[in-house]
């Protein structure tokens, strides 16, 4: 059914906008990484959705590969995210990123 | 059974670095001793597919002998094959330059282990960075195009992170973040793509894509994704950060290499793949946020107090010629944009890795890099202080260097498309360009009066020579001008005149 994939592609955009709005509005590193996670999966919602063929109940495989190697890339981002995260919250005990941090200074 | 068919060296240039990145990784002491190998190995694949592109024009390789419409394509044509060559050119000198850059800090009695620990890592994240970019130049895909930026993306923030000050590292998450953010958009793209079309071959793509409303859609969350990775002002707030505050090989990488990546992405879907797409207003958009980081970026490198951040923000600068090329492409035939596009990026390439290599230098030397107190770095780092003043007359654009190539084509394009005021914007640019360059060339060749050498470091031409060498090139780019122009007529598909002679 034609409005099936339609709910599920419109739910993907909604999921997409949600974790868009929370990765510019939350502060915390934790936060953002989260709606980064939420974004992605609206992606890859709205991806797998156009797998649906109309007519002979047949599936397209290729959005589903797709979908696969978009996990993986959003898995390993997320795990180099946490990992940077926890020394960040090591090294200068700050687990929010603000603008006075942007332009710290010290050596490189 | 192995058939190794000519065909099959399109995959060396990304096939080499992946696998000494593995090596790398699985036994961490060979790095140091192998990389150099690794990064010619490289180079001379990418000089075989130059010679090969000279002799059989542009070419496709079916990875697996799958076809387009489901395997994976790759192709190489002359702005892949120049873009390949840059940064085979830059990466063999940073790879050099890496290597004098760690043994001197390991040789350094200070905290060896930490030293050591970096260049350890350094290596395979270095060599799997260059992989994704090669193979980023040479994919045909748009979701593999998604999966090797990514690739960068993460290696480019773990090697942003390396140096381990707590200032780098929250500069690299946030970098991590905004790029996410680009790629997930860019995905977004290509799943509208996907459901408009069904294919995902950039060819093809070319030859169906319309001005339809789902390609328009795609081609704005594309776009949006690559402008947030190239940091085009104004979103270019990540970028000064995560690039000063590496360590100074990286900093060269980053700033040199990986920013370019996602530029061309962007030139070729604009230019090639959806050029029935896109609006004048669009393009002029693209022009003014490009004229806006011209001038907004030199004038934030002018009041910088920090050598690598002067050096950074100059970078956000300079990223703005290369959109001042968008509203001019419309008009002017496009080749003669593409080739002051490639010009910028390559000349850029080499001499911003030749001035961040060259402000590491002197940060090893002397311990801090503040403007200020810059005097008299020619006394004992003469090449050093000679290679960052010839990157800096690259920066201004002065003939011959391949900068003054690429902003005169771009100025020309702009009279004779009647569209002078982004010639004015170039020129005004290069003023502005010129007052920072000077401000610190100034200070490094001052040697006032009773000055002497408070303390006499060992000498490291691995440390200085590859700066100096790249730094030559980029000056040397403008002699050789026909040479790139002609490399670059032979694969464009759409575009068939040569520019005749070239500049004057």
């Amino acid at each position: 059914m034609m409005s099936t994939n339609l709910l599920y592609s419109l739910t993907g955009l909604v999921l997409f906008a949600l974790g868009l709005y929370a990765l510019i509005v939350c502060s915390h590193l934790l936060r953002k990484i989260l709606a980064s996670n939420i974004m992605s999966s609206g992606v890859f919602l709205m991806l797998v959705s156009t797998a649906y063929r109309a007519g002979n109940g047949k599936i397209d495989p290729v959005p589903h590969a797709m979908v696969l190697t978009g996990i993986v890339v959003s898995v390993s981002a997320t795990a180099l995210a946490l990992v940077l995260a926890c020394r960040v919250q090591e090294t200068s005990n700050v687990t929010l990123v603000r603008e006075e941090y942007q332009h710290d200074t010290s050596g490189a | 059974m192995l058939i190794f068919d000519a065909d099959a060296w399109i995959i060396c240039p990304i096939v080499f670095p992946l696998a000494a990145s593995i090596f790398f990784f699985l036994s961490r002491r060979t790095g140091p001793v192998a990389a150099p190998v690794a990064a010619l190995a490289t180079g001379v694949s990418i000089i075989i597919l130059l010679r090969q592109l000279l002799l059989f024009g542009p070419r496709h390789y079916y990875i697996g002998g799958w076809q387009a419409p489901l395997g994976i394509t790759l192709r190489f044509d002359g702005p892949a094959v120049l873009m390949l060559a840059m940064t085979g050119l830059t990466g063999i000198g940073i790879t050099l330059y890496a290597r004098g850059y760690f043994s001197f800090r390991i040789a350094a009695p200070k905290r060896v282990g930490r030293h050591e620990r970096q260049e350890r890592f350094f290596w395979p994240l270095w060599m799997m960075l260059w992989a994704a970019m090669n193979g980023l130049f040479l994919s045909s895909d748009i979701f593999n195009l998604y999966v090797t930026m990514e690739l960068v993306s993460i290696a480019a923030v773990a090697l942003a992170a390396l140096s381990g000050k707590p200032a780098s590292q929250i500069a690299a998450i946030r970098y991590l973040l905004v790029s996410f953010l680009g790629s997930l958009s860019y995905l977004l793209g290509v799943v509208f793509l996907y459901k408009t079309y069904g294919i995902l071959d950039l060819d093809m793509l070319q030859d169906i894509a319309g001005a339809a409303p789902g390609t328009r859609v795609a081609l704005a969350l594309i776009t949006i994704g690559l402008l947030l990775k190239t940091a085009l002002f104004p979103m270019h707030f990540w970028l000064p950060p995560a690039h000063a505050n590496a360590l100074a090989p990286v900093s060269a990488i980053l700033s040199g290499l990986v920013v370019k990546g996602s530029f061309y992405l962007l030139f070729r879907f604009w230019f090639e793949v959806f050029s029935g797409a896109i609006s004048i207003g669009a393009l002029n958009m693209l022009g003014i946020l490009g004229a806006g980081a011209i001038l907004w970026g030199a004038l934030q490198a002018m009041r910088q107090q920090r050598l690598k951040l002067l050096v950074a923000y100059s970078t956000v600068s300079q990223l703005g010629y290369l959109f001042i090329a968008f509203p001019l492409a419309s008009l002017e035939g496009n080749m003669k944009v593409w080739g002051a596009v490639i010009f910028m990026a390559m000349a850029h390439a080499c001499a911003k890795s030749a001035m961040f290599m060259a402000a590491g230098t002197i940060y090893l030397h002397i311990g801090h890099d503040r403007i200020n107190e810059l005097v008299g770095i020619r006394a004992y780092l003469p090449v050093t202080a000679l290679a960052y003043a010839i990157a800096g007359v690259n920066l201004m654009g002065l003939p011959p260097s391949g900068g003054f190539i690429a902003k005169w084509l771009l100025l020309s394009a702009s009279f004779n498309s009647m569209q002078w005021w982004w010639g004015v914007v170039v020129m005004v640019g290069s003023l502005l360009a010129s007052v920072y360059v000077y401000r610190v060339v100034c200070q490094l060749f001052i040697i006032p009066e009773g000055y002497t050498i408070k303390k006499q470091y060992p000498r490291s031409h691995l440390l200085e020579w590859p700066a100096f060498t790249l730094a030559l090139i980029s000056l040397l780019l403008g002699l050789f001008a026909p040479y790139p122009l002609h490399i670059l007529t032979i694969g464009s598909s759409n575009v068939a005149t040569i520019i005749p002679g070239g500049p004057p």
